[in-house]
């Protein structure tokens, strides 16, 4: 391992403004994709016509 | 117009080519993508930030490359994917083909803004630039701009099947621009580097770099099939909402789920 301490692990080797900034905003979107993922999901089923026979367009 | 067939050793492949037939299979697979995903990362990670050792001319600034090479690796595939679905849509006239590569534009340019973003952080402290316009950079940047244009045509067209046909016609146009990236460090002598790894030369990292960066990458590949999964179910309910079985599956769901999640 290359780490002596946390305090070591999270300066990165001086570098932790580019590495952390990498996986931070990776973990960000892939959170946010997740969420409008569900979000889609929960307006494509509440947009749903109750009956066959109120059916909107289409 | 009438089902079309193609029956391969007994098996008529298109049965699968209907939303009905896919929504199902896909809302099963899902949670196992999603899980090998996570185990995949968690591995990757662990490896990537605890047993890959120190770049000895980078430093640890190079543990950007457990991000940024999956993150390009996806980019470019999930659009050769989306390019093959819109063809086969154009082709064999299949209303899940269109869904599938409209499922997967969006994560697509994830990846591809991923790929571009960690490039520019990881080009400061080595290259001492955010940016160039070398060849693989740009041609990264014009991917990226591919899936916004498809995904602005898609939604600019109200007719759904105009939609995908139109879409189609620029997925596979764009598609010539993936060998230009992927061979962009070979034709042009410009500051990315080449390729990190070959299958025709022995490895130049370390073993537990690659490995690492390889766990990462499957993470990313189990990630983005899940993804993309989960939003053709999501287009499946919005285009076929006045079919019977939409109707049957919404009242199944709010029988277990009254609060109808």
């Amino acid at each position: 391992m290359s780490w002596s301490s946390g305090s070591d692990f999270f300066a990165m080797g001086g570098y932790a403004l580019y590495v952390w900034g990498s996986y931070a905003v990776t973990a960000g979107l892939i959170l946010l994709e997740v969420v409008m993922l569900i979000l889609r999901r929960r307006n494509a089923l509440a947009s749903l016509p109750e009956g066959r026979g109120e059916a909107g367009p289409r | 117009m009438s089902q079309p067939s193609l029956v391969i050793g007994n098996i008529n492949w298109f049965k699968y080519a209907s939303p009905q037939t896919f929504f199902p299979l896909a809302g099963a697979m899902i949670p196992w993508f999603a899980w090998a995903g996570a185990v995949f990362c968690a591995a990757g990670l662990y490896i990537g930030f605890f047993v890959a050792p120190t770049d000895q001319q980078q430093g640890e600034a190079y543990r950007i490359i457990f991000i940024h090479v999956p993150a390009a690796w996806m980019s470019m595939f999930i659009y050769l994917v989306m390019a093959f679905w819109a063809g086969v849509g154009l082709v064999f006239n299949t209303r899940l083909s269109g869904m599938m590569a409209s499922a997967l534009a969006p994560t697509g340019a994830l990846f591809t803004f991923l790929a571009l973003w960690t490039g520019a952080l990881w080009g400061k402290p080595t290259w001492g630039t955010w940016w160039v316009w070398d060849a693989r950079l740009t041609s990264e940047l014009i991917l990226l701009f591919l899936y916004f244009g498809f995904m602005a045509l898609q939604a600019a067209i109200d007719d759904p099947r105009r939609a995908d046909r139109a879409g189609a016609v620029l997925a596979l146009v764009g598609a010539v621009n993936i060998p230009i990236i992927y061979f962009s460090v070979q034709w042009w002598n410009t500051l990315h580097q080449g390729a990190s790894v070959s299958l025709a030369a022995a490895p130049t990292m370390a073993a537990t770099m690659l490995t690492g960066m390889l766990l990462m990458a499957l993470a990313a590949w189990m990630y983005s099939i899940a993804a993309s999964l989960h939003r053709v179910r999501s287009i499946i309910l919005e285009r076929e909402r006045g079919a019977d079985w939409v109707a049957h599956y919404a009242r199944s769901l709010s029988e277990f789920t009254p609060t109808n999640s």
